[in-house]
Order: C-alpha cells, then sequence, then structure tokens
C-alpha cells in the first residue's frame, strides 16, 4: 500500500465525466479531494490523495493520462529556491497542514510535499518570494 | 573578591590566541554546570547575533560628479525614490523606500543588488546652478563606480520583541508575517538567549563605538538606536519583557556579503531588510558573567495582539515555550514560528568567533556609554496652523 499526492489538470472538455469514480470501482484506489477547482467548460484542478496497491495507483494515473487528464505528482509541481532560502520561519507561520516546519534542533527549514494541501498561503507569506506552485 | 578583567587584558588573550571565547547559546549550557565567578575566571568573550528583519535601515551613497556636473534634487535608483536633501551627489537610501507604482521593490533591493555587483539605473534631476549647470542625468552605476557605500542603520537588533497573534475573524499581513485569524498561528522575531542586547541588558559592555560584527564584515555601534527605551517592563531578572532599547550602526557596505544582508517583502505591508548584526560581549566580571548566562527559559516576552487596536497584551512567555513550537495563551494552545532565521545568527555568532580566535578583530571599550532612564514620547497631534 502507498499513498501518494497528484495534481491533476482537466481539459475544458473532461470536466463533467466521472473519473475519481472509476478510479475508485475499476482501481481499487481510496481517493481523498484535498482541493478542487472546476470551471466546466474551463479548465478543472485537483489536488488528490491516492491511496492503494503500487500497481493500482500507476494503472490508474495511467488511464487518467489516456483519457487527456494531467496526472502528476504534487512534488514535481511545488518548487522552493532552497539555496536562496535563509531559514527565517515566515512560510511556516501560515502552514497550518504541517508541510513546512522548522528543525528544531539546526532551526532550518523543512519541506515535507506530502503533506502539502496546496493552499497557497506560502508563496505571499515568503518575503523573498521563493515558492512556485503549479496547481492550475 | 572575584576576578575583574580589563578590555587591555582580554585583547592581550586575543592577539596571542590565548582567549576562551563562546556563543552565548554555548555559554548559557555552561552556566547549567558552572557558577558566574567559574564563567569569569573561564571565558573571556561570549558572541550573540542575530539574523532578522529590521525596517529603520539603509545606505550612505556618494555617486562622485558627472561631467558636467548636476545638484541632484529629486533621485532614483531603479526608480526607488532616494533621499535628495544632501548637497549635490550625496543621498541616503531608506531600505523600506519604494516606488508606490512598483511597492514589492524598494530600498532593500536596490541595496542588495548594488551589494551583488549588479547594474542600477541612476535617475536624478536639478534645477541646473550657475556651479551645477546640468538639469538631469540618467546612467548606470554599480559599486565599483560609486564612492563610498555606507550601511547606515538608525534602529536595529531591539532588545527583545513582542509576539505577534491575531484574535480577529480575517486574517491580517503584518511586518510580523502573516497572522492567521483566531490566534491560529503566533510569530516571534529574537534569538532568545543568543541575542546580542538580551545579554547585555544594561548596556555594561556595548555603547558607542562598541565594534561588531555587521553584514559579514566589521562594523560598530554608534549611538542608541531611535525609540531607545530603557525603563519598560522587566522581569525578576531584569530582562525587559517586551521590546525595549535599540542600537545604531554603521558600516562599509562595500565590505559586506550579501549572506548577511537581505531584502524582503511583506505582503500588504512593504520592503524591509534583514541585517545580519553580532556583538561580543567580554565578560569583564561577575556581573556580565551572570548576564550572558541566561537561557531561554529565563527570557520572556510578551504576546500582543496584532489584529485589535492598541494591540493589547494577552499574555507572556518564555523564549523556551515559543521555540518548542507552542504557546498557551489563556488556556489556548497556539502554534508558534519564527520570523527571523535562528540557524543565521548561530552562523553569525560562530564566524564572530572564529574572527575573535584569529586575533584579527579587537574587541572595543565603549567610548561613552548609553543613557540610562529613558523612555519614549507618542506623537500627540495638535491643531497645524493653516496660515
Amino acid at each position: 500500500m502507498i499513498k501518494k499526492r497528484y495534481i491533476l489538470n482537466f481539459p475544458p472538455d473532461r470536466g463533467d465525466k466521472a473519473f475519481s469514480y472509476h478510479l475508485v470501482k475499476d482501481y481499487d484506489i481510496r481517493i481523498n479531494i484535498l482541493k478542487a477547482e472546476v470551471y466546466p467548460g474551463k479548465r478543472g484542478s485537483l489536488l488528490l490523495e491516492l491511496q492503494g496497491k503500487k500497481d493500482n495507483i500507476e494503472n490508474g494515473v495511467k488511464y487518467l493520462q489516456k483519457n487527456q487528464i494531467t496526472c502528476e505528482p504534487l512534488d514535481k509541481r511545488i518548487h522552493l529556491n532552497e539555496e536562496k532560502c535563509i531559514d527565517c520561519g515566515n512560510c511556516t507561520a501560515v502552514c497550518f497542514a504541517g508541510s513546512l516546519t522548522m528543525n528544531k534542533e539546526t532551526w532550518k527549514l523543512e519541506f515535507d510535499k506530502d503533506k502539502c494541501v496546496v493552499c497557497e498561503l506560502c508563496i505571499p507569506a515568503c518575503p523573498l518570494n521563493l515558492f512556485e506552485i503549479d496547481f492550475r | 573578591m572575584s576576578k575583574i578583567k580589563t578590555y587591555e587584558e582580554i585583547n592581550q588573550k586575543l592577539k596571542s590566541g590565548k582567549a576562551v571565547i563562546l556563543t552565548a547559546e554555548e555559554v548559557s549550557k555552561m552556566a547549567l554546570l558552572v557558577s558566574p565567578e567559574e564563567i569569569v575566571e573561564k571565558v573571556d568573550v561570549v558572541t550573540t547575533a542575530t539574523f532578522g528583519a529590521m525596517c529603520s535601515s539603509g545606505a550612505i551613497i556618494n555617486f562622485g560628479h558627472p561631467n558636467p556636473p548636476i545638484r541632484m534634487e529629486k533621485i532614483r535608483l531603479n526608480g526607488v525614490p532616494c533621499y535628495e536633501g544632501l548637497a549635490a551627489v550625496d543621498s541616503y537610501i531608506g531600505a523600506t523606500a519604494c516606488d508606490p507604482e512598483n511597492p514589492k521593490y524598494g530600498g532593500a533591493h536596490v541595496i542588495q543588488d548594488l551589494l551583488e555587483g549588479k547594474d542600477v539605473i541612476l535617475e536624478a534631476w536639478g534645477k541646473g546652478t550657475d556651479c551645477y549647470p546640468r538639469k538631469h542625468i540618467r546612467t548606470k552605476i554599480n559599486i565599483n563606480t560609486i564612492n563610498e557605500f555606507t550601511l547606515f542603520n538608525p534602529r536595529n537588533a531591539y532588545q527583545n520583541y513582542n509576539v505577534a497573534v491575531n484574535s480577529t475573524k480575517k486574517m491580517i499581513h503584518t511586518y510580523m508575517g502573516t497572522l492567521l485569524p483566531n490566534l491560529r498561528n503566533a510569530t516571534y522575531s529574537t534569538s532568545g538567549e543568543l541575542s546580542p542586547l538580551l545579554n547585555d541588558p544594561e548596556f555594561k559592555t556595548i555603547g558607542l563605538g562598541t565594534r561588531i560584527f555587521l553584514g559579514g564584515t566589521q562594523g560598530f555601534v554608534v549611538w542608541p538606536g531611535t525609540q531607545f527605551h530603557t525603563t519598560k517592563p522587566k522581569n525578576e531578572l531584569g530582562v525587559p519583557v517586551t521590546n525595549a532599547a535599540t542600537i545604531a550602526v554603521i558600516g562599509n557596505l562595500k565590505e559586506m556579503s550579501a549572506d548577511y544582508i537581505q531584502a524582503a517583502y511583506f505582503e500588504k505591508y512593504g520592503v524591509s531588510m534583514f541585517v545580519g548584526i553580532g556583538i561580543p560581549i567580554p565578560i569583564l566580571d561577575v556581573e556580565i558573567a551572570k548576564r550572558v548566562s541566561i537561557n531561554n527559559s529565563q527570557i520572556e516576552t510578551s504576546v500582543l495582539d496584532y489584529g485589535t487596536n492598541g494591540t493589547p497584551k494577552l499574555g507572556q512567555v518564555s523564549y523556551k515555550e515559543l521555540q518548542s513550537g507552542f504557546i498557551k495563551v489563556n488556556g489556548k494552545k497556539i502554534r508558534t514560528a519564527p520570523v527571523a532565521s535562528l540557524s543565521k545568527a548561530r552562523k553569525i555568532a560562530n564566524e564572530l568567533k572564529e574572527w575573535l580566535q584569529s586575533g584579527n578583530f579587537e574587541i572595543s571599550k565603549p567610548v561613552q556609554m548609553f543613557p540610562q532612564n529613558t523612555s519614549l514620547k507618542s506623537l500627540k497631534e495638535t491643531e497645524a496652523d493653516n496660515d
């Protein structure tokens, strides 16, 4: 069993299909919708946590891609320019998901991308503007 | 009688490589096992440091005279307004200055760009005079083309600072970072037991002329900082429990490093600048040994509600609690986050330690001590004369 977060982007003509139903029914994947922006006829974006057997998740992702839905692991879509980070901690103040935390020994920033819920509060909270999140 | 050391003795030991230097964190740990009397015997200098956003900062620049010359009466650097009331080609660029049309790029960014060796556009206007006939100039400058480039910060290194929370239902954006509604986070901005002015709360060693680490080079304390307040409430150890005294500092930006000077933009607040400061404290006597021995559980600060007008105090907590990740205010558990970098502050304290160990950094006795019993006036509004 593995658990991984993915960002799904739907093209304009795919927003009304019940893809998540098929992930559950056909691939035995437990899905958890963490964020959704659906604009019928325009686009749709989803943050999904997929939990299941590794093969099932891989096949489920392939099924989505076959249906013209972009499906990428969340950690590929969030970037922190670590080289420039000064470990001030401002981003950890807003990260209620616990994805961004300070190491209590070194006081360096730690980023557990698998806990991110794409609230995007860290983007404006960083005084150096070091975060980039590609959700849409 | 307990031991008393002089600046001269300590400097001799520094030169001969025999001085014992600890960071303020190391001496706080040592003090759990060792008495202040023994600390005076064993330790010569304690290094303290901070790396936080310090809005009251800026740089003095002399551009050099062009030919034909101009009396610069309006000045912009990359569009950021600079002070124009200093002779023909002198200026001061404040860290928080910005063009309202471009609020995310300000004086701190200009300072950082120059520090990193980038070209910056200087544009200036004058009315034209007999001795300065030119009326306009637009040219590129960089750190090598300008004469003086001096960091002069009127208020830095606050002695303690408040914890910020927000009790309202709306998220607010402040210089203490983004404060979530309903007391869902708390931010603090001091390096606690490593913080310079908390280790010498009564200014027994820090004064006018103290040589310090500033932005990666040697700088000086030149004056009490603005809003210098020495009579704020203190705890039983004599440490202020809110923001109190400050220092004004100066140093040569041409020798500084972008590792220790960092421009910043705080959402819906504005531009500021992170400044790295390290101050060596000579352990002259038992009293000073006691002061540097304090640890995070003995340093307290006030929790203020930034969402409410007048920022009412909601509680008082220690730095030990703040650094644990949670504080309790009125029975409610609140998640904490720093907004100043302790890891950078540690790096500064250690670098200063190395400078001292190598014998290249002399500690200096202040040429004048700071005033005592100071307080602040607020701005009283009186009817302005419209004549």
